[in-house]
């Protein structure tokens, strides 16, 4: 009897999951297909900023939403990534692809010193010790020959991608921004659910019984803050490219606060969350720079507001919501 | 019972031993200079009062605590100094009082992620997930062998308090450990489960050595060889349990409890 009762609890939950797949599908594609078109009503530059924004917060939410850990210095990965990637184009003459690279490559140091030192504190003190190094990053930009002070690197060519297809055309531009993107949420996606992604799953679930299973649960740890710090640079190389300059601004710490409150808006821990908190936060950014109104207070109160009204961040209320469970979602937390 | 109902080889080499393990905190000290030599092929049992220290104990020998004072030795390796990740994967494998699953995964994934270890399979961020299946076979012999089989879909955090600790005892032997350290394994546990767990545990110590806390003294005089007496950090009294039970100390300690 007990048997059949597990069987149809089975069968439901096995319906649910196909469910939540299909769901996930047909949203993806919709967005996937939004995207293609949106240089039709939208200008690039606007898509092309949200995009490298959207990466970013999804890489930060790498380490928030699926290691737990909070940093507060991931504008170091973007822009020192931003300052790499600018350099290799603009001084040495590399194609944009290899300038990404780079970025992504020095993103990725950066990120294996900064965990190396700050990985095993935990909570507050992880916080407090990648803002620290962060800003210790801050001032070697500042005082540094190769990012040009205050001034930062200007006039950043975009060159030709693979040598061939001229990027300063902004169709093409954007459309290789997407690509970047896409390919930079395929790895995230790959990344969580891989077999890598289940013992971080499980270090999150419980740590203790993690280690006594024999895990290193800081070189886990280790492993998704190298990763996060790499897609953020991804990000950055991207943005220097789409905006032809990297400055301090993209290594100073508003930058790191911003990209933990594009994350906390859309939804820690989902995989697209982050990519709407980035739209609603580029959205008003860009609105608000034309107007008279101060665009900090205006986002801060945005801020205090979702954070009041939708706990989950945006999507994170959309899953849990009676509409989003009727698709098959469901919030995990 | 005055014999224990099973009889080892006395002869069984120490597989895990600690020497003057002390740890206080602050100034009190929760565990008192205790010796302790844990053999292979035998189940041996630390018990006494609530508070007298077992689970510090625990902790100290897993090195998820650093000892005060004293030292530990595991299958002939110093592990006074080492992390408690390399002590787990050197083969002292342990369970926590409080029953410690994986909750919001699947019975089959909570033991197929002990096994991804020894498989190799942990650290593939650029694999799908479905690379793990070709775990399932070995993770379902091992549900098998402890009656979880038929909840291998169930997500652990809909498990009975019982049936999570029968899981936790899956996962453990997943690692295929040398030595078990499991804390209360039976606690809140059906007298079914407890008769359950019993014989996998005896089973399981027939090519392993298994140190346990238990409460319950029927499962001591059981399955239990060799017994250690703990109370307030130290050791009172050790022996078979037909020993143990008749000193007139461990009597006192235990007055109120469980006839023996
Ligand atoms: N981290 C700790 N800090 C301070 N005191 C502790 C700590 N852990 C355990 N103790 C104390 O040590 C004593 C032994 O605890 P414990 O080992 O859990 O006992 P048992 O498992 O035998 O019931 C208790 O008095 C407990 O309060
Ligand atoms: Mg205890």
């Amino acid at each position: 009897m007990s048997d059949a009762v597990h069987t149809t609890k089975q069968k439901a939950e096995l319906a649910q999951s196909r469910k939540t797949s299909t769901s996930y599908a047909v949203f993806l594609l919709a967005g996937f297909a939004l995207l293609l078109i949106a240089p039709m009503f939208f200008y690039p530059i606007f898509l092309m900023k949200l995009l490298c924004f959207a990466l970013f917060a999804c890489a930060f939410n790498l380490l928030l939403g699926y290691t737990g850990l909070l940093s507060f210095g991931h504008a170091t990965f973007f822009g020192g990534a931003a300052y790499f990637t600018a350099h290799a184009v603009k001084v040495w003459g590399w194609t944009p692809e290899l300038g990404v690279l780079l970025g992504v490559a020095g993103a990725a140091v950066l990120g294996l010193v900064m965990g190396v030192v700050a990985i095993r504190r935990q909570g507050i003190y992880f916080a407090m010790i990648t803002l620290a190094l962060s800003q210790m990053f801050f001032f070697f930009c500042l005082q540094s020959e190769f990012t040009q002070g205050e001034d930062g690197i200007q006039q950043v060519p975009r060159g030709h991608l693979f040598g061939l297809i001229d990027l300063s055309v902004s169709t093409n531009m954007y459309y290789f921004v997407l690509a970047v993107f896409v390919i930079g949420m395929v790895v995230i996606w790959r990344f969580i659910n891989s077999p890598f992604g289940m013992i971080l799953k499980s270090i999150r679930e419980n740590e203790a019984r993690a280690t006594s299973l024999g895990y290193s649960v800081a070189r886990y740890k280790l492993g998704a803050f190298v990763m996060s710090a790499a897609l953020a640079g991804l990000a950055g190389g991207l943005k220097s490219l789409v905006f032809q300059f990297a400055t301090l601004t993209d290594v100073a710490w508003q930058m790191s606060g911003e990209v933990i409150l594009m994350t906390l808006l859309g939804g820690i821990g989902t995989l697209i969350g982050p990519i709407f908190g980035a739209g609603l936060v580029v959205t008003l950014q860009n609105y608000l720079a034309t107007s008279d109104f101060p665009v900090t207070i205006i986002t801060g109160v945005v801020f205090m507001v979702c954070v009041l009204v939708f706990r989950r961040g945006i999507i994170g209320e959309f899953y849990a919501s009676r509409f989003g469970r009727m698709l098959g979602f469901e919030h995990r937390h | 019972m005055a014999q224990p109902a099973v009889q080892s080889p006395k002869e069984s080499r120490v597989v895990l031993s600690a020497r003057g393990l002390t740890k206080t905190f602050g100034a009190f000290a929760a565990v008192k200079d205790v010796d302790l030599d844990v053999r292979d092929a035998q189940v041996h049992a630390l018990i006494g009062p609530n508070g007298a220290g077992k689970t510090t104990v625990f902790n100290l020998l897993t090195k998820f605590l650093q000892p005060s004072a004293g030292s530990i030795n595991l299958l002939g390796t110093d592990i006074t100094r080492t992390a408690p990740d390399k002590v787990a994967r050197m083969g002292l494998v342990r369970s926590f009082q409080i029953s410690a699953v994986f909750p919001h995964l699947s019975v089959l994934d909570n033991v197929r992620t002990a096994l991804q270890r020894p498989n190799n399979l942990s650290t593939q961020f650029w694999l799908p997930v479905s690379s793990l299946d070709r775990l399932n076979g070995r993770a379902e012999e091992l549900l098998t062998a402890v009656g979880l089989i038929k909840e291998r879909n169930t997500i652990a955090a809909d498990l009975s308090y019982g049936r999570k600790r029968v899981l936790e005892i899956a996962t453990t032997l997943a690692l295929d450990p040398k030595v078990l350290l499991l804390d209360e394994p039976m606690a809140g546990m059906g007298q079914e489960d407890i008769g359950n767990v019993s014989n996998i545990i005896r089973e399981v110590a027939k090519e392993r050595a298994v140190l346990m806390v238990e409460h319950n003294l029927s499962v001591v005089s059981d399955i239990c060889h060799h017994v250690t007496v703990l109370q307030r950090g130290e050791i009172l009294a050790e022996g078979d349990y037909a020993t143990v039970s008749q000193d007139p100390r461990v009597r006192t300690a235990y007055m109120g409890e469980e006839e023996a």
